[in-house]
């Protein structure tokens, strides 16, 4: 199955804040946890995490940090900050919304399982 | 896992097409390759070949020119480079061209107010000496319209700058300059780096509060002076050229190119170097700093030498005060030395060698200053102030006062004291300083001096 782009553009945000709430982690890190996360359903240009992350960064939502990887590389581990979680707090009660108003409609129409 | 040398030529290649776009560092690069490094482990694990892991791994880190569109929206304040014209990402040759075609409207404009009092100048409408007084108004107020419009800038700032600027016009052009006097020539000299600075401030679209914005701004300058000088090497080539084709139809058809072709070749040339360093930044490295990393050891050398020879040999006595403004320009390279050598330095990292020669150049420079100032106020009631000294004086001590504040901020930059950053603010921060002193000297020497 494939996701619509804008569907992926929106939900980027909130996955990576989520997926950062769960610990500190980097970059190709949390690009394996969307794959796994998503059963791999989810296409995702791996580059563009990182100007996303770098925006996050920016907004005060995560914290970055220089640190080295046990094979000894350079290594940028990403902290989500408090402002993070309240944002993430946030689009989680926007996305429930969503789901709620096309859940409500697709289970009428759709039995379950089909 | 360790990689083969043919994937880290090929890593060191991807990684250097990242970094040509210069909104991505090389912090960004080191994070995108260590991506990528993991990317080709895990491939290989999995029992791809070398060449098969690289394909993959690049494809799905995203196609470069993309991936550094994105970074570029990020992080459009990064560097300066990121502040050229808007390119439309789906379709930049057209918006190259577009850019371009504005480019050279402005500069036809240019050309053309050049070439209109060009033609009432010979036909003695005006005389050559209004020409010469008023030819930087006819260009550089062309070349800040241009960056008004590049930068959207206020009405409000336009109509404000637009006064300043035709305040300065009337007031030169109703002083009752003595033609033959020294106040003239002065007044002349000046006007364009005052105007140069009005073209910054349309070029920070106004915004000249921030130092960052400030140092773009130098580093606008000298990459368009190496631009306008290379563009100037080429015209004389071409001038000459077309002088020797027109040599068989007499001297008159050699002089329709002198009358129309240099004059806004020249005027041109203005705005088509500061399109240049606007849409090639991104292309080719900044050449201001290379040129000053040359020519620093150089410079330091020759100030060090002069120092100590004439403190040791005592030659300083003998220095001709006319040449004070000559010294100037020594100074003025001094500064300009220090400001190149740091406007390309990642303004978080630690001192260098390049410092500590820096540090050495400025201070010979300030010693020799000292020397030839003292020289000159020894002899006091010889001194006189003649226009001419006051304003070469004047500079002198504009930039002495620069290059102490230089010598603190590089002897803490050196000791590790002070970050790079503060230097730059130092300079940045000086900017006004030059501005206020040209300021007085167009529109206060002159009456004081009687316009003579």
């Amino acid at each position: 199955m494939n996701i619509d782009k804008d569907l992926v553009a929106a939900m980027a945000t909130p996955l990576v804040l989520a997926i950062l709430a769960e610990g500190e982690n980097y970059g190709y890190a949390i690009l394996k946890r969307v794959r796994e996360l998503s059963g791999g359903d989810l296409e995702w240009t791996d580059g563009m995490l990182y100007p996303l992350l770098h925006r996050l960064e920016r907004l005060g939502f995560v914290h970055a940090e220089w640190g080295i990887s046990p094979e000894g590389r350079r290594r940028r581990n990403y902290r989500i900050t408090d402002g993070g979680l309240t944002q993430l707090a946030n689009q989680r009660r926007q996305w429930a919304t969503a789901n709620r108003t096309l859940g409500g409609l697709w289970d009428l129409a759709q039995p379950a399982g089909a | 896992m360790e990689t083969t040398e043919s994937t880290d030529a090929q890593i060191g290649q991807w990684r250097s097409a990242m970094l040509r776009n210069r909104a991505v560092t090389e912090s960004d690069a080191d994070e995108l390759e260590g991506h990528l490094r993991e990317q080709l482990a895990d491939l290989r694990k999995a029992g791809l070949s070398d060449d098969e892991a690289f394909l993959i791994a690049v494809r799905r880190l995203g196609e470069v020119d993309r991936l550094t569109a994105e970074y570029a929206r990020e992080h459009g304040d990064r560097l300066w480079k990121q502040l050229s014209l808007p390119v439309d990402v789906s379709n930049p040759a057209r918006s190259l061209a577009v850019s371009l075609a504005v480019a050279l409207g402005f500069a036809v404009l240019a050309a053309v107010l050049v070439q209109v009092f060009r033609v009432l100048a010979t036909t003695h409408v005006i005389s050559f000496e209004r020409v010469i007084l008023n030819a930087s108004f006819l260009v550089l107020p062309v070349l800040g319209a241009y960056f008004m419009l590049q930068r959207r800038m206020r009405w409000r700032t336009i109509v404000g700058t637009a006064a300043f600027v035709s305040a300065l016009v009337l007031a030169v052009n109703l002083f009752p300059f003595e033609i033959d006097g020294s106040t003239f020539p002065i007044a002349a000299l000046h006007v364009p780096v005052l105007l140069w600075f009005v073209v910054g401030f349309a070029y920070l679209g106004g915004d000249i509060r921030s130092s960052g914005r400030r140092m773009d701004f130098l580093r606008f300058s000298g990459e368009w002076a190496i631009y306008y000088s290379l563009i100037a090497l080429g015209g004389a080539v071409l001038v000459g050229l077309m002088s020797v084709l027109l040599l068989p139809f007499g001297p008159d058809a050699v002089s329709i190119v002198f009358d129309w072709v240099v004059p806004s070749g020249v005027a041109g040339a203005v705005i088509v170097a500061a399109w240049l360093v606007e849409a090639k930044k991104s292309i080719i490295e900044n050449l201001a700093p290379v040129l000053t990393a040359i020519f620093t050891p150089l410079f330091a050398a020759m100030l060090v030498i002069a120092a100590v020879t004439y403190t040791v040999a005592g030659v300083w006595r003998n220095f001709d005060r006319e040449l004070l403004l000559g010294f100037d320009a020594l100074l003025l390279v001094v500064v300009a030395l220090v400001v190149y050598g740091i406007s390309a330095r990642d303004s978080a990292k630690g001192s260098g060698v390049m410092d500590v020669i820096r540090l050495l150049a400025v201070l010979a420079a300030i010693l020799l200053d000292a020397l030839i100032l003292f020289s000159m106020f020894s002899r006091v009631g010889e001194f006189g102030f003649t226009a001419n000294r006051v304003a070469a004086l004047g500079l002198n001590l504009v930039l002495l006062a620069n290059l102490i504040g230089t010598t603190w901020n590089l002897s803490r930059l050196v000791a590790g004291r002070a970050p790079a950053i503060r230097l730059e603010r130092w300079q940045t921060g000086y900017l006004p300083v030059y501005t206020g002193w040209v300021l007085l000297v167009i529109l206060a020497l002159p009456p004081i001096f009687g316009f003579a």
